[in-house]
Protein backbone atom coordinates (compact mmCIF):
# COMPACT_ATOMS: atom_id res chain seq x y z
CA UNK A 1 0.00 0.00 0.00
CA UNK A 2 2.64 2.40 0.95
CA UNK A 3 4.61 1.24 -1.76
CA UNK A 4 1.47 2.34 -4.35
CA UNK A 5 1.30 5.43 -2.60
CA UNK A 6 5.06 6.17 -2.75
CA UNK A 7 4.29 4.98 -6.79
CA UNK A 8 2.01 7.77 -7.28
CA UNK A 9 3.01 10.50 -5.47
CA UNK A 10 6.23 10.99 -4.44
CA UNK A 11 7.90 9.28 -7.15
CA UNK A 12 7.05 11.40 -10.37
CA UNK A 13 7.84 14.40 -8.30
CA UNK A 14 11.59 13.00 -7.74
CA UNK A 15 11.99 12.26 -11.08
CA UNK A 16 10.90 15.29 -12.49
CA UNK A 17 13.58 16.93 -10.09
CA UNK A 18 16.43 14.29 -10.79
CA UNK A 19 16.21 14.55 -14.38
CA UNK A 20 15.10 18.45 -15.57
CA UNK A 21 15.95 18.18 -18.73
CA UNK A 22 13.25 14.89 -19.34
CA UNK A 23 10.60 17.59 -17.50
CA UNK A 24 11.37 19.87 -19.71
CA UNK A 25 11.27 18.10 -23.07
CA UNK A 26 7.98 17.01 -21.91
CA UNK A 27 6.42 20.57 -20.85
CA UNK A 28 8.07 21.78 -24.79
CA UNK A 29 6.13 18.52 -26.02
CA UNK A 30 2.47 19.48 -24.22
CA UNK A 31 3.00 23.03 -25.20
CA UNK A 32 3.22 22.33 -28.63
CA UNK A 33 0.32 20.58 -28.81
CA UNK A 34 -1.45 22.83 -26.36
CA UNK A 35 -1.24 26.01 -28.60
CA UNK A 36 -2.28 23.39 -31.48
CA UNK A 37 -5.52 22.31 -29.12
CA UNK A 38 -6.57 26.15 -28.05
CA UNK A 39 -6.12 27.11 -31.94
CA UNK A 40 -8.82 24.65 -32.82
CA UNK A 41 -10.96 25.36 -29.61
CA UNK A 42 -10.64 29.03 -30.67
CA UNK A 43 -12.77 27.67 -33.87
CA UNK A 44 -15.53 26.21 -31.31
CA UNK A 45 -15.13 29.79 -29.43
CA UNK A 46 -15.90 32.41 -32.54
CA UNK A 47 -18.95 30.16 -33.64
CA UNK A 48 -20.25 29.62 -30.50
CA UNK A 49 -20.20 33.21 -29.33
CA UNK A 50 -21.93 34.02 -32.63
CA UNK A 51 -24.75 31.63 -33.41
CA UNK A 52 -24.74 29.90 -29.83
CA UNK A 53 -24.14 26.73 -31.96
CA UNK A 54 -21.58 24.10 -30.89
CA UNK A 55 -20.11 23.26 -34.40
CA UNK A 56 -19.39 19.62 -34.55
CA UNK A 57 -17.93 19.76 -37.88
CA UNK A 58 -14.96 22.28 -36.77
CA UNK A 59 -13.18 18.94 -36.84
CA UNK A 60 -13.57 17.86 -40.36
CA UNK A 61 -13.39 21.42 -41.50
CA UNK A 62 -9.87 20.86 -40.19
CA UNK A 63 -9.35 17.72 -43.02
CA UNK A 64 -11.04 19.43 -45.08
CA UNK A 65 -9.46 22.20 -45.35
CA UNK A 66 -5.84 20.18 -45.12
CA UNK A 67 -7.35 17.55 -48.09
CA UNK A 68 -7.98 20.36 -50.72
CA UNK A 69 -4.59 22.15 -49.39
CA UNK A 70 -2.77 18.60 -50.65
CA UNK A 71 -5.10 17.34 -53.08
CA UNK A 72 -4.70 20.57 -55.31
CA UNK A 73 -1.01 20.62 -55.00
CA UNK A 74 -0.88 16.58 -56.00
CA UNK A 75 -3.03 18.07 -58.86
CA UNK A 76 -0.22 20.26 -59.93
CA UNK A 77 -1.25 23.62 -58.27
CA UNK A 78 1.40 25.65 -56.61
CA UNK A 79 1.91 24.94 -53.10
CA UNK A 80 0.87 28.67 -52.35
CA UNK A 81 -1.60 29.19 -54.75
CA UNK A 82 -3.02 25.89 -52.86
CA UNK A 83 -2.67 27.49 -50.31
CA UNK A 84 -4.67 30.36 -50.85
CA UNK A 85 -7.15 28.68 -52.82
CA UNK A 86 -8.02 26.51 -49.55
CA UNK A 87 -8.67 29.74 -47.79
CA UNK A 88 -10.66 30.84 -50.65
CA UNK A 89 -12.79 27.43 -49.97
CA UNK A 90 -12.95 27.89 -46.45
CA UNK A 91 -14.67 31.38 -47.45
CA UNK A 92 -16.74 29.46 -50.37
CA UNK A 93 -17.90 26.97 -47.38
CA UNK A 94 -18.53 29.96 -44.58
CA UNK A 95 -21.27 31.15 -47.02
CA UNK A 96 -22.92 28.29 -48.16
CA UNK A 97 -22.70 27.16 -44.66
CA UNK A 98 -24.82 30.55 -43.77
CA UNK A 99 -27.37 30.01 -46.84
CA UNK A 100 -28.22 26.89 -46.38
CA UNK A 101 -28.01 25.60 -43.32
CA UNK A 102 -28.12 29.17 -40.54
CA UNK A 103 -30.37 30.89 -42.65
CA UNK A 104 -33.66 28.62 -43.06
CA UNK A 105 -32.80 27.31 -38.55
CA UNK A 106 -32.71 31.07 -37.99
CA UNK A 107 -34.32 31.23 -34.03
CA UNK A 108 -34.60 27.15 -34.06
CA UNK A 109 -33.40 25.63 -30.66
CA UNK A 110 -29.90 25.19 -30.44
CA UNK A 111 -30.44 21.37 -30.51
CA UNK A 112 -31.46 21.65 -33.72
CA UNK A 113 -28.57 23.83 -35.15
CA UNK A 114 -26.13 21.55 -33.43
CA UNK A 115 -27.59 18.22 -35.09
CA UNK A 116 -27.28 20.30 -38.35
CA UNK A 117 -23.51 20.60 -37.70
CA UNK A 118 -23.69 16.81 -37.63
CA UNK A 119 -25.53 16.21 -40.84
CA UNK A 120 -22.42 19.09 -42.39
CA UNK A 121 -19.95 16.68 -40.80
CA UNK A 122 -21.06 13.41 -42.63
CA UNK A 123 -21.73 15.84 -45.65
CA UNK A 124 -17.99 17.13 -45.70
CA UNK A 125 -16.81 13.70 -45.06
CA UNK A 126 -18.69 12.01 -48.01
CA UNK A 127 -17.91 15.32 -50.25
CA UNK A 128 -14.07 15.11 -49.51
CA UNK A 129 -13.89 11.21 -49.54
CA UNK A 130 -15.57 11.80 -53.33
CA UNK A 131 -13.06 14.19 -54.38
CA UNK A 132 -10.22 12.99 -52.68
CA UNK A 133 -10.91 9.63 -51.83
CA UNK A 134 -10.14 8.17 -48.53
CA UNK A 135 -6.28 7.30 -48.36
CA UNK A 136 -4.37 9.06 -46.12
CA UNK A 137 -1.87 11.96 -47.34
CA UNK A 138 1.56 13.90 -46.93
CA UNK A 139 1.32 17.33 -45.93
CA UNK A 140 3.13 19.34 -47.85
CA UNK A 141 5.36 20.45 -45.24
CA UNK A 142 8.45 21.33 -47.26
CA UNK A 143 6.65 22.88 -50.08
CA UNK A 144 4.92 25.76 -47.60
CA UNK A 145 8.60 26.25 -46.38
CA UNK A 146 7.97 24.95 -42.89
CA UNK A 147 11.26 24.17 -41.39
CA UNK A 148 12.23 20.45 -40.41
CA UNK A 149 14.55 18.96 -39.03
CA UNK A 150 15.27 19.24 -35.18
CA UNK A 151 17.66 20.90 -32.76
CA UNK A 152 19.19 19.94 -29.45
CA UNK A 153 20.24 21.32 -26.73
CA UNK A 154 23.11 20.73 -23.93
CA UNK A 155 21.53 21.59 -20.70
CA UNK A 156 20.20 19.94 -16.94
CA UNK A 157 22.77 17.33 -17.29
CA UNK A 158 21.25 15.94 -20.58
CA UNK A 159 19.93 17.09 -24.13
CA UNK A 160 16.51 18.65 -24.96
CA UNK A 161 15.47 17.98 -28.95
CA UNK A 162 13.27 21.07 -30.56
CA UNK A 163 11.79 19.57 -33.42
CA UNK A 164 11.91 22.80 -36.08
CA UNK A 165 8.09 21.74 -37.33
CA UNK A 166 6.88 22.14 -33.61
CA UNK A 167 8.68 25.57 -32.82
CA UNK A 168 7.46 26.98 -36.51
CA UNK A 169 3.89 25.02 -35.53
CA UNK A 170 4.06 27.02 -32.13
CA UNK A 171 4.80 30.43 -33.32
CA UNK A 172 1.98 30.43 -36.25
CA UNK A 173 -0.52 29.42 -33.80
CA UNK A 174 0.42 31.79 -30.99
CA UNK A 175 0.33 34.28 -33.75
CA UNK A 176 -3.05 33.18 -35.28
CA UNK A 177 -4.42 33.28 -31.60
CA UNK A 178 -3.06 36.66 -31.05
CA UNK A 179 -4.31 38.25 -34.34
CA UNK A 180 -8.34 36.94 -33.84
CA UNK A 181 -8.06 37.81 -29.65
CA UNK A 182 -7.64 41.51 -30.84
CA UNK A 183 -9.47 41.54 -33.64
CA UNK A 184 -12.51 40.68 -31.90
CA UNK A 185 -12.08 42.22 -28.58
CA UNK A 186 -10.87 45.56 -30.31
CA UNK A 187 -12.42 46.15 -33.71
CA UNK A 188 -15.98 47.03 -35.26
CA UNK A 189 -16.36 43.59 -36.52
CA UNK A 190 -15.58 42.55 -33.23
CA UNK A 191 -17.92 44.43 -31.44
CA UNK A 192 -20.11 43.26 -33.43
CA UNK A 193 -19.56 40.10 -32.92
CA UNK A 194 -20.07 40.46 -29.40
CA UNK A 195 -23.20 42.19 -30.18
CA UNK A 196 -24.62 39.35 -31.62
CA UNK A 197 -23.71 37.22 -29.03
CA UNK A 198 -25.34 39.39 -26.17
CA UNK A 199 -28.93 40.23 -28.29
CA UNK A 200 -29.83 39.30 -31.81
CA UNK A 201 -32.61 41.61 -32.17
CA UNK A 202 -30.36 44.55 -30.43
CA UNK A 203 -27.46 44.02 -33.07
CA UNK A 204 -30.27 43.92 -35.63
CA UNK A 205 -31.33 47.12 -34.15
CA UNK A 206 -28.02 48.80 -34.74
CA UNK A 207 -28.08 47.76 -38.37
CA UNK A 208 -25.69 44.94 -37.59
CA UNK A 209 -26.66 42.16 -40.37
CA UNK A 210 -26.59 38.64 -38.73
CA UNK A 211 -25.70 36.83 -42.03
CA UNK A 212 -22.75 38.91 -42.64
CA UNK A 213 -21.45 38.01 -38.94
CA UNK A 214 -22.64 34.72 -39.66
CA UNK A 215 -20.27 34.39 -42.97
CA UNK A 216 -17.28 36.36 -40.95
CA UNK A 217 -17.02 34.06 -37.98
CA UNK A 218 -17.68 31.20 -40.04
CA UNK A 219 -14.88 31.87 -42.53
CA UNK A 220 -12.62 33.05 -39.68
CA UNK A 221 -13.29 29.15 -37.86
CA UNK A 222 -12.34 27.89 -41.84
CA UNK A 223 -9.28 29.46 -41.31
CA UNK A 224 -8.37 28.33 -38.18
CA UNK A 225 -8.96 24.88 -39.30
CA UNK A 226 -6.78 25.14 -42.26
CA UNK A 227 -4.04 26.47 -40.05
CA UNK A 228 -4.79 24.02 -37.79
CA UNK A 229 -4.75 21.37 -40.33
CA UNK A 230 -1.63 22.07 -41.75
CA UNK A 231 0.29 22.15 -38.50
CA UNK A 232 -1.34 18.96 -37.24
CA UNK A 233 -1.59 17.25 -40.69
CA UNK A 234 2.37 17.92 -40.73
CA UNK A 235 2.92 15.94 -37.72
CA UNK A 236 0.54 12.97 -38.09
CA UNK A 237 -0.04 12.80 -41.80
CA UNK A 238 -3.56 14.04 -43.71
CA UNK A 239 -6.30 11.40 -42.67
CA UNK A 240 -10.36 12.28 -41.70
CA UNK A 241 -8.89 9.99 -38.51
CA UNK A 242 -7.91 13.69 -38.24
CA UNK A 243 -11.54 14.92 -36.99
CA UNK A 244 -11.12 13.53 -33.63
CA UNK A 245 -8.36 16.05 -32.63
CA UNK A 246 -11.42 18.04 -32.49
CA UNK A 247 -13.00 16.00 -29.58
CA UNK A 248 -9.55 17.07 -27.70
CA UNK A 249 -11.34 20.65 -27.93
CA UNK A 250 -13.99 19.41 -26.17
CA UNK A 251 -12.25 19.31 -23.01
CA UNK A 252 -10.38 22.49 -23.51
CA UNK A 253 -13.40 24.37 -24.09
CA UNK A 254 -15.65 22.66 -20.90
CA UNK A 255 -12.45 24.09 -19.05
CA UNK A 256 -12.09 27.63 -20.42
CA UNK A 257 -15.76 28.47 -20.92
CA UNK A 258 -17.78 28.29 -24.23
CA UNK A 259 -17.22 31.79 -25.01
CA UNK A 260 -13.95 32.40 -23.86
CA UNK A 261 -10.85 33.11 -25.77
CA UNK A 262 -8.14 33.47 -22.96
CA UNK A 263 -10.08 30.76 -21.57
CA UNK A 264 -9.89 28.37 -24.95
CA UNK A 265 -5.67 29.52 -24.52
CA UNK A 266 -5.68 28.59 -21.48
CA UNK A 267 -7.27 26.02 -21.53
CA UNK A 268 -5.33 24.38 -24.68
CA UNK A 269 -2.41 24.83 -22.41
CA UNK A 270 -3.61 23.11 -19.45
CA UNK A 271 -4.80 20.00 -21.70
CA UNK A 272 -1.92 19.75 -23.49
CA UNK A 273 0.81 20.09 -21.15
CA UNK A 274 -1.02 17.89 -18.65
CA UNK A 275 -1.73 15.38 -20.99
CA UNK A 276 2.16 14.67 -21.82
CA UNK A 277 2.98 15.29 -18.37
CA UNK A 278 0.74 12.68 -17.01
CA UNK A 279 1.08 10.19 -19.86
CA UNK A 280 5.51 10.61 -19.26
CA UNK A 281 5.12 10.44 -15.65
CA UNK A 282 2.08 8.43 -14.31
CA UNK A 283 1.56 6.43 -17.58
CA UNK A 284 3.65 3.42 -16.82
CA UNK A 285 2.01 3.12 -13.66
CA UNK A 286 -0.97 1.89 -15.52
CA UNK A 287 0.34 0.72 -18.43
CA UNK A 288 0.29 4.05 -20.71
CA UNK A 289 -2.46 5.35 -22.62
CA UNK A 290 -3.12 7.96 -19.99
CA UNK A 291 -2.74 10.33 -22.72
CA UNK A 292 -6.04 9.48 -24.47
CA UNK A 293 -8.21 9.48 -21.77
CA UNK A 294 -6.76 12.63 -19.08
CA UNK A 295 -7.77 15.44 -20.55
CA UNK A 296 -11.74 14.07 -20.29
CA UNK A 297 -11.12 13.00 -16.56
CA UNK A 298 -9.62 16.72 -15.96
CA UNK A 299 -12.58 18.16 -17.70
CA UNK A 300 -15.11 15.98 -15.92
CA UNK A 301 -13.26 17.27 -12.45
CA UNK A 302 -13.98 20.84 -14.11
CA UNK A 303 -17.21 20.05 -14.70
CA UNK A 304 -18.07 19.09 -11.40
CA UNK A 305 -16.60 22.34 -9.58
CA UNK A 306 -16.92 25.07 -12.14
CA UNK A 307 -19.30 24.33 -14.78
CA UNK A 308 -18.99 27.61 -16.20
CA UNK A 309 -15.31 26.80 -17.02
CA UNK A 310 -12.31 29.45 -16.16
CA UNK A 311 -13.44 32.02 -18.03
CA UNK A 312 -16.95 31.37 -18.55
CA UNK A 313 -19.45 33.80 -17.86
CA UNK A 314 -21.51 32.66 -14.55
CA UNK A 315 -24.90 31.95 -15.15
CA UNK A 316 -26.20 34.24 -12.83
CA UNK A 317 -30.20 35.04 -12.96
CA UNK A 318 -31.50 38.08 -11.08
CA UNK A 319 -34.97 37.33 -9.34
CA UNK B 1 -44.06 65.30 -50.77
CA UNK B 2 -40.75 65.96 -52.45
CA UNK B 3 -38.92 63.99 -55.07
CA UNK B 4 -37.48 60.22 -53.39
CA UNK B 5 -33.52 61.95 -55.01
CA UNK B 6 -34.15 64.80 -52.33
CA UNK B 7 -33.83 63.33 -49.18
CA UNK B 8 -33.09 66.63 -47.15
CA UNK B 9 -36.90 67.17 -46.04
CA UNK B 10 -38.03 70.72 -43.96
CA UNK B 11 -39.30 70.75 -40.88
CA UNK B 12 -42.78 69.56 -41.08
CA UNK B 13 -42.65 67.09 -44.07
CA UNK B 14 -43.54 63.73 -43.88
CA UNK B 15 -41.17 61.96 -42.86
CA UNK B 16 -42.53 58.56 -42.93
CA UNK B 17 -46.06 57.34 -43.69
CA UNK B 18 -48.26 54.67 -42.70
CA UNK B 19 -51.06 53.71 -44.95
CA UNK B 20 -53.54 51.06 -44.28
CA UNK B 21 -51.24 48.98 -42.46
CA UNK B 22 -52.46 45.46 -40.98
CA UNK B 23 -50.29 42.78 -39.80
CA UNK B 24 -51.50 39.25 -38.60
CA UNK B 25 -49.78 36.12 -36.83
CA UNK B 26 -51.97 33.13 -37.94
CA UNK B 27 -55.77 34.30 -36.75
CA UNK B 28 -54.50 37.16 -34.75
CA UNK B 29 -54.66 40.19 -36.14
CA UNK B 30 -52.69 42.45 -33.90
CA UNK B 31 -53.09 45.74 -36.26
CA UNK B 32 -55.75 46.60 -38.77
CA UNK B 33 -56.28 49.45 -41.34
CA UNK B 34 -53.83 51.72 -39.25
CA UNK B 35 -53.16 55.09 -40.96
CA UNK B 36 -51.07 57.95 -39.71
CA UNK B 37 -47.86 60.01 -40.61
CA UNK B 38 -44.86 60.91 -38.95
CA UNK B 39 -43.58 64.87 -39.56
CA UNK B 40 -40.19 65.61 -39.74
CA UNK B 41 -38.91 67.03 -36.56
CA UNK B 42 -41.72 66.35 -34.15
CA UNK B 43 -42.19 64.14 -31.84
CA UNK B 44 -45.26 61.75 -31.88
CA UNK B 45 -46.65 59.47 -29.41
CA UNK B 46 -48.49 56.31 -30.24
CA UNK B 47 -50.23 56.24 -27.22
CA UNK B 48 -53.11 52.89 -26.34
CA UNK B 49 -54.34 50.78 -23.62
CA UNK B 50 -51.86 47.04 -23.29
CA UNK B 51 -52.03 44.95 -26.51
CA UNK B 52 -53.20 47.60 -28.75
CA UNK B 53 -50.48 46.88 -31.29
CA UNK B 54 -48.07 50.22 -30.27
CA UNK B 55 -44.99 47.58 -30.15
CA UNK B 56 -45.94 45.75 -33.22
CA UNK B 57 -46.70 49.09 -35.28
CA UNK B 58 -42.92 50.20 -34.02
CA UNK B 59 -41.80 46.56 -35.43
CA UNK B 60 -43.56 47.16 -38.40
CA UNK B 61 -41.63 50.47 -39.01
CA UNK B 62 -38.09 49.14 -38.21
CA UNK B 63 -38.28 45.96 -39.90
CA UNK B 64 -39.02 43.36 -37.53
CA UNK B 65 -42.44 42.41 -38.97
CA UNK B 66 -43.26 43.37 -42.61
CA UNK B 67 -47.43 44.17 -42.52
CA UNK B 68 -49.80 41.86 -43.81
CA UNK B 69 -51.55 44.54 -46.29
CA UNK B 70 -51.14 48.49 -46.74
CA UNK B 71 -47.33 50.29 -47.18
CA UNK B 72 -44.88 52.19 -44.98
CA UNK B 73 -43.69 55.55 -47.32
CA UNK B 74 -39.92 56.55 -45.40
CA UNK B 75 -38.50 59.51 -46.90
CA UNK B 76 -40.86 59.26 -49.81
CA UNK B 77 -39.91 56.00 -50.88
CA UNK B 78 -42.01 52.66 -50.53
CA UNK B 79 -40.32 50.60 -48.69
CA UNK B 80 -39.48 47.21 -50.43
CA UNK B 81 -39.68 44.39 -47.74
CA UNK B 82 -37.08 45.05 -45.74
CA UNK B 83 -34.84 43.48 -43.08
CA UNK B 84 -34.38 45.73 -39.61
CA UNK B 85 -30.51 46.36 -40.04
CA UNK B 86 -31.21 47.42 -43.36
CA UNK B 87 -33.51 49.92 -41.66
CA UNK B 88 -31.02 51.05 -39.28
CA UNK B 89 -28.86 51.55 -41.86
CA UNK B 90 -31.64 54.02 -43.59
CA UNK B 91 -31.44 55.96 -40.63
CA UNK B 92 -34.16 54.11 -37.96
CA UNK B 93 -32.76 53.57 -34.65
CA UNK B 94 -34.97 52.10 -31.74
CA UNK B 95 -35.16 51.25 -28.19
CA UNK B 96 -36.82 48.62 -26.59
CA UNK B 97 -39.66 47.75 -24.08
CA UNK B 98 -37.83 45.57 -22.07
CA UNK B 99 -34.02 46.87 -22.63
CA UNK B 100 -32.45 45.09 -25.26
CA UNK B 101 -28.23 45.67 -24.67
CA UNK B 102 -25.06 43.86 -25.09
CA UNK B 103 -25.09 43.22 -21.23
CA UNK B 104 -21.80 41.86 -20.93
CA UNK B 105 -20.17 44.55 -22.85
CA UNK B 106 -19.11 47.89 -21.49
CA UNK B 107 -21.54 51.32 -21.95
CA UNK B 108 -18.77 52.66 -24.02
CA UNK B 109 -18.67 49.20 -26.71
CA UNK B 110 -22.52 49.32 -26.17
CA UNK B 111 -22.51 53.08 -27.90
CA UNK B 112 -19.68 52.22 -29.98
CA UNK B 113 -22.02 49.51 -31.43
CA UNK B 114 -24.70 51.82 -32.45
CA UNK B 115 -21.67 53.95 -34.46
CA UNK B 116 -21.02 50.62 -36.87
CA UNK B 117 -23.05 51.61 -39.67
CA UNK B 118 -21.01 54.52 -40.11
CA UNK B 119 -17.61 52.90 -40.19
CA UNK B 120 -16.37 51.47 -43.07
CA UNK B 121 -12.87 50.25 -42.68
CA UNK B 122 -12.33 46.94 -44.25
CA UNK B 123 -11.68 43.92 -42.81
CA UNK B 124 -7.75 43.61 -43.51
CA UNK B 125 -7.10 47.21 -41.62
CA UNK B 126 -9.14 46.28 -39.04
CA UNK B 127 -7.29 42.78 -38.22
CA UNK B 128 -4.01 44.69 -37.95
CA UNK B 129 -6.02 47.88 -36.28
CA UNK B 130 -3.95 49.91 -38.27
CA UNK B 131 -4.12 52.99 -40.75
CA UNK B 132 -7.74 53.68 -41.73
CA UNK B 133 -9.25 51.70 -38.82
CA UNK B 134 -7.14 53.27 -36.19
CA UNK B 135 -8.49 56.68 -37.68
CA UNK B 136 -11.51 55.89 -37.68
CA UNK B 137 -11.92 54.44 -34.61
CA UNK B 138 -10.67 57.40 -32.81
CA UNK B 139 -13.06 59.35 -34.60
CA UNK B 140 -15.82 57.38 -33.63
CA UNK B 141 -14.88 57.42 -30.22
CA UNK B 142 -14.95 60.96 -29.76
CA UNK B 143 -18.49 61.59 -31.02
CA UNK B 144 -19.23 58.62 -28.85
CA UNK B 145 -17.74 60.59 -25.51
CA UNK B 146 -20.21 63.45 -26.55
CA UNK B 147 -23.04 61.14 -26.18
CA UNK B 148 -22.05 59.67 -22.81
CA UNK B 149 -21.33 63.22 -22.15
CA UNK B 150 -24.62 64.68 -23.07
CA UNK B 151 -26.39 61.39 -20.99
CA UNK B 152 -24.40 62.32 -17.87
CA UNK B 153 -23.18 58.72 -17.97
CA UNK B 154 -19.15 59.63 -17.86
CA UNK B 155 -18.88 57.62 -14.43
CA UNK B 156 -20.51 54.15 -15.89
CA UNK B 157 -18.51 54.34 -19.39
CA UNK B 158 -16.07 51.34 -18.19
CA UNK B 159 -19.07 49.28 -16.47
CA UNK B 160 -20.60 45.97 -17.96
CA UNK B 161 -24.12 47.11 -19.15
CA UNK B 162 -25.41 44.24 -17.49
CA UNK B 163 -24.59 45.35 -14.14
CA UNK B 164 -26.13 48.71 -14.02
CA UNK B 165 -29.77 49.56 -12.42
CA UNK B 166 -32.28 49.85 -15.11
CA UNK B 167 -32.87 53.53 -15.24
CA UNK B 168 -29.27 53.68 -16.18
CA UNK B 169 -29.72 50.33 -18.61
CA UNK B 170 -32.44 52.68 -20.21
CA UNK B 171 -30.01 55.67 -20.65
CA UNK B 172 -27.53 53.77 -22.67
CA UNK B 173 -29.98 52.14 -24.54
CA UNK B 174 -30.76 55.68 -25.90
CA UNK B 175 -27.37 56.59 -26.42
CA UNK B 176 -26.72 53.65 -28.62
CA UNK B 177 -29.45 54.53 -30.66
CA UNK B 178 -28.50 58.61 -30.53
CA UNK B 179 -25.11 56.95 -31.95
CA UNK B 180 -26.45 56.04 -35.15
CA UNK B 181 -27.54 59.65 -35.62
CA UNK B 182 -30.58 58.52 -36.46
CA UNK B 183 -33.18 60.48 -38.67
CA UNK B 184 -36.13 58.91 -37.02
CA UNK B 185 -35.72 57.38 -33.48
CA UNK B 186 -38.13 55.19 -32.08
CA UNK B 187 -38.62 54.92 -28.05
CA UNK B 188 -40.81 52.22 -27.02
CA UNK B 189 -41.44 53.13 -23.65
CA UNK B 190 -38.80 55.16 -22.25
CA UNK B 191 -39.70 55.47 -18.87
CA UNK B 192 -41.26 52.15 -17.98
CA UNK B 193 -40.30 51.92 -14.91
CA UNK B 194 -38.80 54.56 -13.89
CA UNK B 195 -39.18 56.43 -10.81
CA UNK B 196 -40.41 60.60 -10.98
CA UNK B 197 -36.80 62.10 -11.15
CA UNK B 198 -35.55 59.53 -13.74
CA UNK B 199 -38.68 59.68 -15.65
CA UNK B 200 -37.68 63.35 -15.75
CA UNK B 201 -34.24 63.15 -16.52
CA UNK B 202 -35.31 61.10 -19.81
CA UNK B 203 -38.01 63.41 -20.61
CA UNK B 204 -35.26 66.34 -20.97
CA UNK B 205 -33.03 64.20 -22.43
CA UNK B 206 -35.29 63.30 -25.36
CA UNK B 207 -36.47 67.09 -25.61
CA UNK B 208 -32.93 68.36 -26.08
CA UNK B 209 -32.52 65.60 -28.59
CA UNK B 210 -35.25 66.65 -30.30
CA UNK B 211 -34.55 70.61 -30.63
CA UNK B 212 -30.69 70.10 -30.40
CA UNK B 213 -30.74 67.72 -33.34
CA UNK B 214 -34.23 68.18 -34.68
CA UNK B 215 -34.03 64.39 -34.54
CA UNK B 216 -38.11 63.19 -35.19
CA UNK B 217 -39.34 60.66 -32.51
CA UNK B 218 -42.10 58.75 -32.23
CA UNK B 219 -42.45 57.39 -29.04
CA UNK B 220 -44.75 54.53 -27.14
CA UNK B 221 -45.62 55.81 -23.45
CA UNK B 222 -48.02 54.84 -21.15
CA UNK B 223 -47.40 57.93 -18.85
CA UNK B 224 -49.87 60.12 -19.64
CA UNK B 225 -48.24 63.35 -17.98
CA UNK B 226 -45.37 62.46 -20.25
CA UNK B 227 -46.67 61.78 -23.06
CA UNK B 228 -49.14 65.10 -22.82
CA UNK B 229 -45.91 67.82 -22.08
CA UNK B 230 -43.50 66.07 -24.25
CA UNK B 231 -45.28 65.03 -28.13
CA UNK B 232 -46.79 67.52 -30.45
CA UNK B 233 -48.91 64.96 -32.20
CA UNK B 234 -50.52 61.85 -30.43
CA UNK B 235 -51.99 58.48 -32.66
CA UNK B 236 -54.01 56.42 -30.51
CA UNK B 237 -54.40 52.81 -30.98
CA UNK B 238 -57.23 50.46 -29.45
CA UNK B 239 -57.53 46.66 -30.08
CA UNK B 240 -55.20 47.13 -33.27
CA UNK B 241 -57.25 49.91 -34.65
CA UNK B 242 -56.71 53.76 -34.85
CA UNK B 243 -59.37 55.68 -32.53
CA UNK B 244 -58.07 59.20 -32.65
CA UNK B 245 -54.88 61.57 -34.32
CA UNK B 246 -54.42 64.69 -33.28
CA UNK B 247 -52.68 67.00 -30.59
CA UNK B 248 -52.72 66.21 -27.30
CA UNK B 249 -55.12 68.59 -25.95
CA UNK B 250 -58.00 67.02 -28.39
CA UNK B 251 -56.71 63.75 -28.22
CA UNK B 252 -57.40 63.86 -24.41
CA UNK B 253 -60.93 65.51 -24.96
CA UNK B 254 -62.09 62.35 -27.50
CA UNK B 255 -65.06 60.75 -26.09
CA UNK B 256 -63.47 56.87 -27.62
CA UNK B 257 -60.01 58.34 -26.11
CA UNK B 258 -61.59 58.04 -22.59
CA UNK B 259 -63.63 54.95 -23.42
CA UNK B 260 -60.93 53.20 -24.48
CA UNK B 261 -58.84 54.13 -21.20
CA UNK B 262 -61.94 54.39 -18.78
CA UNK B 263 -64.07 51.02 -19.81
CA UNK B 264 -67.34 51.80 -21.31
CA UNK B 265 -70.55 50.57 -19.37
CA UNK B 266 -72.30 48.38 -22.19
Amino acid sequence: MMDMLFKVFIEPFLFMVEAPDLLIQTLWEGLVSGVLYALIALGFVLIFKASGVFNFAQGIMVVFAALILVGLYEKGVPAFLALILAALAMLVLAMVVERVVLRPLVNQPDIILFMATFGLTYFLIGFGELIFGGSPREMITEQLFLPQGTTEIDAFGGSIRFQHLDIAAAIIASIMIGLLAVFFSKTRIGRALRAVADSHKAALSVGISLNQIWVIVWFAAGIVALVAGIMWGARSGVSFSLQIIALKALPVLILGGFTSIPGAIIGGLIIGIGEKIGEFYWGPLVGGGVETWLAYVIALLFLLYRPQGLFGEKIIERI
Amino acid sequence: MRAPDNPLLAKGDVLLAVDNVSLGFGGVKALTDVSFDIRKSEIRAIIGPNGAGKTSMLNCINGFYYPTEGRITFKGVKRPKMRPYEAARGGIARTFQNVALFKSMSTLDNIMAGRSIKMHSNFFWQLFRHGPAMKEEVEHRRFVEEIIDFLEIQHIRKTPVGRLPYGLQKRVELGRALAMEPELLLLDEPMAGMNLEEKEDMSRFILEVNQQYGTTIALIEHDMGVVMDLSDRVVVLEYGRKIADGTPAAVKGDQRVIDAYLGVAH
